[in-house]
């Protein structure tokens, strides 16, 4: 069958089941209960430490066929992912769901764990490196569920992803189960992709390498949820968890279409007191805060808050007043870890309260703007970030999908040409982000609005933005690249990618080795 | 007259920037083929230009290509460059009439029959250029336009190159007098350090005060930086449409000069204020009928 944006897509795929076609991105509605973990109790001076890892598995006990779920804030840091794996492997436990909302290259031994069938499934929001091309290849038998970071939550509080055991990374905890993000060698900041394990799992295991005195403060995921405490030598590297300061690109061509982007937002009228604005951490994303300041300075504006995954630009702007708040989900350098422990205007916020779909509001609703980068985009304006040119994931949607569908004005920042390759393309290989909820496409040689905003398009002409049909920046592109050929796929399903609702927008087929 | 606020170098050996050179917004893009490229590479950068220049959409930017000087390779430059219909070429280290004349010839001979004409523009980089700035400037119809190369200068004369800039007041006053003296324009030497935009900002404020008509650039990130300084602000526009408005007003009553707010305005002054009003339509700043 096709879904709504003529993606064609099976019924029923094998390992995933019934598949609800994507009607739209804001057209399918809930119709469930909220999940509901067993409850629990422990009798008063009870004891949650656990020698090891070994026991913890033994204790609960971990199964044949379980979900075991982790969070990625340590991300190619990660040790605990690896570590909890390798136990599994050796008590023989097979048939496991891995649910770890972001997998990277350090990840790798996933790779052999697949293959000896300790792991069956993933149910990730993003995944690059060894696993993703392992994945591609067809490793698994069933697809893997590629989702957003709203949806993840979502899923997990709608009983969609049930969670056996929820595995905490924790930079800090104390003995009774207490976790925050801020204190410890591996200290990562916000913690807030966990939340939503935390809350819905059947069983909640701290493992941390630094215990520190009960009771510990401040909590990002408190003892009323975490029934176990395990201590490690090392829950990860440092070095692979946080970077030091993230830099503005010096490459010109980023910094065109990033200043290109922050004229956007100044035509549409948005660099005004109250502004919302989300970005990444990447290239013109990043670059397009610094513009974006600039104005700010310039107009003696002050911002409400900006979201997102958090580095120490955003932290410079909250402490220079720019922003009465920032919202973070995720912190990506060294200031934005050591703002979340220190300045109470620095919020920490779980996946569920930034972005799913489905509760009584998301912060990604409140946004005034987001800049979002693209691997492909159709003109449609249908964009893809999980597979590269060669068909194989190197990506995912992350907030992506999230961000796009809240924002009042969604901007994708692109490179016309990326390698020898035109960005724009008639179909990309994977949507990931409904072209509906993107209102411009910004590039180094002319600025494209979806024709569903002829509002926008007229206030971006009237401030003399040099406005394009996105049809004739295509052109642009193939008049000095040539059209590059369609790439051919297998036709087994290596992934599905569930749109934040839940219903399927895309699927990702094999490619060959 | 041509804009020429910012001429921007785009290393001849890159063909990503070759590719994007237009984006910028850049009045002119310099594509370098003399101290950008390593004496290896010249072949390599001097096809890859051409092939830039006869493909490449620029968009608004003039093309100009600096050759190399003609006792290296800038015999062959002109050979293959030319043809390919540059608007200019940048000519280094020019040092006299002789050298321009020259280069003239090579180029007229380079030319196929019905191209566009290529005109020169002469890089001043020695005391000797400096000091015939004037000859250079007349050799020939084609020179459009004398440029400060400042790096260069400063290390023959042995002075030490600083912020300010005063070891080339000197040399700055020069060409733009000999720019003047011959009809043509001048064009300031690049500031260096792309990451200061303060002394980005103050050093072409000095180049447009003295006189210049617009600054080299070698990183794209200076460009809006120069343009605002050589753009006219909307206190030099509003004061040229008063002046122009007081000069009618004489003319009308019969007098050959006019008096705003007390000064005389007499032909100089009523000069100044048509170049700022043509340069701000140039750029759109005021709108036809206002002129």
């Amino acid at each position: 069958m096709k879904n709504i944006i003529n993606r064609e897509i099976p019924e029923f795929v094998e390992g995933y089941g019934k598949v609800i076609p994507f009607a739209g991105a804001f057209t399918t509605l809930p119709d469930m209960q909220r999940q509901a973990p067993k409850v629990k109790t422990i009798k008063p001076h009870q004891s949650k430490l656990v020698a090891s890892l070994e026991r913890v598995f033994k204790d609960i006990p971990v199964q044949n066929g379980m979900t075991l779920s982790f969070h990625h804030h340590f991300r190619n840091g990660d040790g605990v992912v690896n570590m909890v794996l390798e136990t599994a492997a050796k008590l023989g436990i097979k048939d496991l769901k891995i649910a770890l909302s972001s997998i990277f290259p350090v990840h790798a031994p996933l790779v052999e764990h697949i293959k000896n069938g300790v792991v069956t499934a993933l149910d990730t929001n993003y995944m690059s490196g060894p696993v993703a091309q392992a994945v591609s290849l067809g490793i698994l038998a069933k697809p893997v569920v590629l989702r957003t970071h709203g949806g993840r939550a979502r899923a997990i509080e709608c009983g969609q992803l049930k969670i056996d055991v929820a595995f905490i990374a924790a930079p800090a905890a104390d003995e009774y189960g207490n976790i925050n993000g801020v204190q410890g060698t591996a200290a990562c900041g916000s913690l807030g992709y966990a939340f939503p394990d935390a809350q819905y799992a059947e069983h909640v295991v701290a493992i941390t390498d630094c215990i520190f005195e009960y009771p510990l403060a401040p909590v990002s995921i408190p003892q009323t949820r975490v029934d176990y405490v395990v201590k490690v030598d090392s829950v990860g590297d440092p070095k692979g968890i946080v970077s030091g300061t993230t830099r503005i690109t010096k490459d010109p061509v980023g910094l065109k279409i990033a200043d290109t982007a922050a004229r956007v937002i100044q035509a549409a009228g948005l660099i005004k007191d109250g502004f919302s604005f989300q970005t990444g951490a990447g290239g013109a994303s990043l670059a397009t805060a610094h513009f974006v300041r600039q104005m700010m300075e310039q107009q003696d504006v002050t911002g409400s808050f900006a979201l997102g995954g958090i580095t120490g630009y955003m932290v410079e702007m909250l402490e220079k007043g720019l922003f009465k708040k920032l919202m973070d989900v995720q912190g990506f350098d060294l200031e934005a870890v050591q703002s979340i422990g220190l300045n109470p205007n620095h919020l920490e916020i779980g996946a569920d309260y930034y972005a799913s779909p489905f509760n009584s509001g998301c912060t990604v609703n409140m946004l005034d703007t987001v800049i979002l980068g693209a691997t492909e985009i159709d003109t449609n304006f249908n964009v893809n970030v999980v597979t590269g040119s060669d068909g194989v994931i190197m990506g995912g949607s992350g907030g992506h999908a999230d961000a796009a569908a809240g924002a009042q004005v969604t901007i994708v920042v692109a490179n016309l040409l990326r390698g020898r390759l035109p960005i724009i393309v008639d179909q990309v290989l994977t949507v990931t982000t409904p072209g509906e909820t993107i209102d411009v496409l910004v590039t180094e040689r002319g600025v494209a609005v979806n024709p569903r905003r002829d509002d926008l398009k007229a206030q971006l002409k009237a401030a003399g933005l040099p406005v394009k049909e996105i049809s004739d920046l295509k052109a642009l592109a193939e008049q000095i690249s040539g059209a590059p050929e369609a790439l051919t796929t297998g036709n087994n399903i290596v992934a599905v990618v569930e749109y934040r609702d839940g219903t399927i927008i895309d699927v990702v087929r094999q490619v060959e080795a | 007259m041509e804009l020429r606020r910012t001429m921007l170098f785009i290393p001849g050996n890159n063909p990503g920037m070759l590719q994007n050179g237009g984006v910028f917004g850049a009045d002119s893009v310099i594509l370098d083929v003399e101290d950008a490229v390593a004496p290896g590479e010249k072949d390599a950068a001097r096809l890859l230009v051409s092939y830039a220049l006869r493909n490449v959409d620029y968009g608004c930017s003039e093309t100009v290509v600096r050759i190399n000087t003609l006792d290296t390779f800038g015999k062959e430059d002109i050979r293959a460059i030319v043809p390919c219909q540059p608007d200019l070429l940048l000519v280094p280290k020019v040092e006299t009439a002789a050298d321009i004349k020259e280069v003239v010839s090579l180029v007229a001979t380079a030319e196929k029959p019905g191209q566009k004409k290529v005109n020169l523009i002469a890089l001043l980089e020695t005391p000797r250029g400096i000091a015939e700035a004037f000859s250079i400037a007349q050799a020939d119809e084609r020179v459009v336009a004398l440029a400060l190369g400042a790096e260069d200068y400063t290390a023959a004369l042995g002075a030490n190159r600083t912020k300010q800039g005063t070891e080339i007041f000197t040399a700055r006053t020069m060409i733009i007098n000999a720019a003047a003296a011959a009809g043509v324009q001048s064009i300031d030497t690049p500031y260096t350090d792309a990451n200061d935009e303060q002394g980005l900002l103050e050093d072409s404020q000095t180049a447009k005060h003295l006189g210049f008509k617009g600054k080299l650039a070698i990183n794209p990130r200076q460009i809006d930086v120069i343009h605002e300084v050589f753009n006219p602000t909307m206190h030099e526009i509003e004061w040229a449409e008063r002046v122009i408005e007081a000069i009618r007003i004489a003319e009308s009553e019969g007098a050959g000069v006019a008096s705003l707010n007390g000064k005389m305005v007499d032909a100089p002054v009523v000069n100044r204020a048509e170049r700022i009003l043509y340069l701000a339509k140039l750029l759109g700043l005021v709108k036809e009928a206002e002129v």
